[in-house]
């Protein structure tokens, strides 16, 4: 990295690291299997959804209807975007641009908001009608067998990425905070990259669950 | 005349003070502290297993309730899979030497290191609680229906193992990256100690098949809380899903298991052999092949669970296949002993008890991988002496082994080789009068977790329980002379063994930052026979430090 | 163990065009996925829908998360764990899906006329019935 010749030991680098490019490289593939991990740990719900919706088809695809896609959809378009502007905030860091990282931090952290904000309303009219899980569904309106096995699947699998979501707007809070103290620069800047994994990754796993439970056809 | 010397500035003195210690950084300090924990909660284990044998002294009912002794198995389980084995080598010793052998200053993550530590210890308060708090009698694996149904304290055993998870996911992530990046000038993948593929093979299995069991504890704790009904059948859920949830996880546990004990088995035998070890890279790929065929063989669990029969065909056809790396493992040992010099020191032993014991463990294995043999023996006690050889038999037997072999390099000084061959012989006898019977009871129809049992094993029962006497004496002795090493050992010097690895280059016990001169990898980590010519050791049958060209070419 | 921009004095910085297209292409996808979900293909919306999804992951795992251009040792860790995923949901179907193919079990009870039998059958007349209270193989 550029430090290398800027200074002997930079600040950030920790002792045990030879140089920068060990740690950030170190960082990034430690990273990578924490995602790993993220990815197996949605992958028990994934396996439970498709245990049980091979089990009940037509139950899932009545249950399915009582979703709002137009809510789902723009879930979906929001946290897209807040996975761009995720992205360009780690690009302008990398070019050194302090202003326009906090900036493109902001509306990411503002999306994600809003995210939440959608799912709230989603779940509170859920609550409200009794679409509930397991022995709490008192909900009537869904033909099929054990209905409230598909919102136990969905509130779990909502519900985590839910708390991820939550996770990723705290990381990114503190991110913007550490970059208004100038703890970022090009040479520095991989607790940015490595949240911006993280989001890209709960972006991902939405991409996933928007279909499964939102679009059934 | 002794030249062997003691490092008085080391890491067990460097900084000094309580508080030093509680927020060290420093993996060597964090492998001691991992090393006292595992051995409370094996003492602990352990005193649960002698609990459980005593009432298995008589037929009848005479020392504890029935319920009493479903929660006593289960507690002995859980600790000893949880606490104790999975901890064990990785977190404990694997984060002492670890970086060592590979020359680097520290682990890539010294703070997820502590945390590690530290969320190990919160689980282990829970688990505490838990146990204080009505201990649950669901066995380790906490099967649905009855773990949600049972009213003892489920939620917060399992909320233990959640955490535990966390710690034991943390150490893996740290070995993985380190291996790969923080590996010392020179030293390329194929000059890496075995042990350091055996760790990563493990840490492979620690960051893969964890997380599906921190979701399945989850969905547990939801379904005993709430009622999701994904685990109850009266609610339209499977119970059956559960075993496979819990299995995905479980069965690669075993592996996390008995990994690493086969790493520590790969160091000694070629140390101890006095020659380089024969197979190298099948040795190293065979951790990785028991690594991933691992994760495809989790039905064999499940035969009698009312799985499906196609399932459990494929998944019992697929269980033959883990039995080619572990006998390309044991082979190669074996055929590095020959025509090795070989030195009968405590490691060795343990060593050769390892090899005896794991082979029966692996073989009985292999019957009970058979579907149809499986059907028969399933739930009998063949099964509880089956995971009871390769997980103590193997497990236990490396860890023993490893603890001597690096126990003058953690401390500095040596423990007494006397006492270490008496504790030794006392444990090999009495685990396998403890549990040789046990594959004779459970042929003949003895099924496991009962407290109470037909006359007509009273013989074979009794001399169990007896035997589990004298395997908790011997390690009784070994707790005794290896603290006591500690305190009053003769200082071991940097070398006592003899080993080519990066470990023995430095001092003992190695300074805070591991090595005086970064190390560089110039030869194998077992070329003994290139490097034997300049290099000396400290003997002890000898007393002196001789040159190791010596005791090669007798 | 030193990646190809181990060399490189600076990060690798890609235009914003690159970032613009793939957001624009993963919204026109979310725009399709919707819309075919309102056409009835029967089994064949699951299978267009996941398509269409692992489109937009994998765009996501290139481009934003830089995986096409950072060390393949990442893509394959990626890789990886949606091959042990494959893996669970796989062999966990195989058993789900064919319960009782080969030959239907029915559980009978041993003793009949045990108490548990008694007490949770109180509807039945029949004390000698070989009929097990819960059929343990049924399919679901």
């Amino acid at each position: 990295m550029s430090m290398n010749h800027a200074a002997e030991h930079p600040a950030f680098l920790e002792h045990h690291f030879n140089d920068a490019e060990q740690q950030r490289e170190s960082a990034k593939l430690g990273m990578w299997v924490f995602l790993l991990t993220e990815v197996l740990t949605f992958g028990g719900l994934f396996c439970a959804y498709a245990i049980y919706r091979s089990w009940n088809p037509d139950m899932f695809f009545n249950a399915h209807k009582e979703l709002d896609v137009w809510l789902g959809t723009v879930n979906t378009i929001v946290l897209i975007t807040s996975s761009l502007t995720m992205a360009l905030a780690i690009r302008s860091m990398q070019l050194d641009n302090k202003k326009r990282a906090i900036l493109y931090l902001v509306f990411t952290l503002l999306f994600a908001a809003t995210f939440l904000v959608v799912k709230y309303f989603e779940y509170s009219h859920k609550f409200h009608v009794g679409q509930l899980p397991g022995k709490f569904y008192t909900f009537t309106g869904i033909q099929g067998n054990n209905p409230h096995i598909f919102f136990s699947i969905y509130f779990a699998m909502t519900g985590l990425h839910g708390l991820h979501v939550l996770g990723g707007m705290c990381l990114i809070g503190w991110l913007i905070y550490r970059t208004h103290k100038n703890r970022f620069s090009s040479a520095y800047y991989t607790p940015i990259e490595m949240v911006g994994l993280f989001w890209h990754l709960v972006d991902l796993i939405w991409i996933f669950l928007f279909p499964l439970f939102y679009l059934i056809g | 005349m002794s030249t062997a010397v003691f490092a008085e500035r080391n890491y067990l003195n460097e900084p000094a003070g309580l508080k030093a210690w509680l927020l060290t950084l420093d993996h060597k300090r964090i492998g001691v502290m991992y090393l006292c924990a595992i051995m409370f909660m094996f003492m602990l284990g352990g005193f649960f297993a002698t609990l459980v044998r005593l009432e298995l002294l008589t037929p009848k009912q005479d020392w504890f309730e029935a319920d009493t002794y479903n929660q006593l198995f289960t507690l002995h389980g859980a600790i000893m899979v949880f606490l104790f084995i999975i901890p064990s080598i990785p977190a404990a010793i694997g984060n002492f030497v670890l970086p060592l052998m590979i020359g680097a200053k520290d682990v890539a993550f010294p703070r997820l290191n502590l945390a590690s530590w530290y969320i190990y210890v919160l689980g282990a308060f829970v688990g505490i609680y838990s146990m204080i708090s009505g201990a649950v009698d669901t066995g380790w694996t906490f099967y649905t229906p009855y773990s949600t149904t049972t009213n003892t304290s489920v939620v917060s055993m399992t909320l233990a193992v959640f955490i535990l998870g966390f710690s034991s996911i943390f150490t893996g992530l740290n070995f993985i990256v380190t291996v790969h990046k923080l590996r010392a000038p020179g030293m390329t993948w194929f000059k890496m100690p075995l042990m350091i593929w055996g760790l990563y093979a493990t840490a492979l299995i620690q960051v893969l098949a964890t997380p599906v069991l921190a979701i399945t504890l989850v969905l547990l704790m939801l379904e005993r809380l709430w009622g999701i009904g994904i685990f109850d059948p009266a609610m339209g859920g499977d119970p059956v899903l559960f075993q496979h949830f819990f299995w995905f996880y479980s069965h690669p546990a075993v592996y996390i298991m008995i990994l690493p004990g086969m790493a520590i088995i790969s160091e000694l035998v070629a140390t101890f052999s006095h020659k380089n070890i024969f197979g190298y890279k099948f040795v190293g790929f065979s951790s990785l092949a028991i690594a991933l065929i691992g994760f495809l063989v989790w039905g064999h669990h499940m035969f009698t669970s009312g799985q499906s029969e196609l399932s459990s065909m494929i998944f019992s056809f697929l269980t033959f296949f883990v039995g080619i790396p572990s006998g390309i493992k044991v082979f190669n040992w074996v055929a590095t002993m020959y025509k090795g010099s070989i030195s009968l020191k405590a490691p060795m032993l343990w060593v050769f008890s390892f090899l005896f014991l794991f082979t029966i463990g692996g073989l009985t294995g292999i019957f009970l991988g058979a579907l149809s043999v499986d059907v028969h023996l399933h739930d009998t006690y063949f099964v509880v002496a089956h995971f009871h050889y390769v997980m103590m038999g193997g497990t236990v037997m490396a860890l023993m082994g490893g603890l001597h072999y690096w126990w003058p390099k953690i401390w500095g000084r040596m423990y007494n080789e006397f006492w270490a061959v008496i504790s030794w012989a006392l444990v090999l006898v009495g685990f396998n009068m403890t549990f040789f019977t046990q594959f004779i009871l459970g042929t003949r129809g003895m099924p496991r977790r009962y407290y109470s049992y037909l006359d007509q094993f009273q013989p074979l029962h009794g001399f169990s329980s007896v035997g589990s006497w004298i395997l908790g004496l011997g390690f009784i002795i070994m707790g005794v002379y290896l603290i006591h090493a500690i305190f009053k050992g003769r200082p071991a010097g940097a070398n006592p063994w003899g080993g080519l690895t990066f470990e023995w280059k430095t001092s003992s016990p190695p300074p805070h930052h591991n090595f005086d001169a970064a190390p560089i990898a110039v030869h194998g980590p077992y070329d003994y026979d290139k490097v034997k010519a300049e290099s000396t050791f400290f003997d002890y049958a000898a007393g002196r430090e001789v040159p190791r060209k010596e005791t090669v070419n007798q | 163990m030193k990646s190809e921009h181990a060399a490189h004095g600076s990060p690798h910085v890609l235009p914003v065009q690159t970032y613009l297209a793939v957001a624009g292409a993963l919204l026109v996808l979310t725009i399709v996925t919707v819309a075919v979900s309102f056409v009835h293909f029967g089994a064949w919306n699951l299978v267009v829908a996941m398509v269409i999804a692992a489109t937009k992951a994998i765009l996501v795992a290139l481009f934003f998360m830089h995986l096409k251009y950072d060390n393949k040792m990442y893509l394959s860790i990626f890789a990886g764990s949606v091959l042990f995923l494959a893996l669970f949901i796989i062999f966990s179907m195989f058993d789900t899906l064919r319960r009782a193919d080969i030959y239907e079990t029915v559980g009978h009870p041993i003793r009949p006329n045990a108490i548990i039998y008694q007490q949770t059958d109180s509807t039945q007349t029949s004390t000698g019935s070989a009929v097990a209270p819960v059929d343990s193989t049924a399919k679901h």
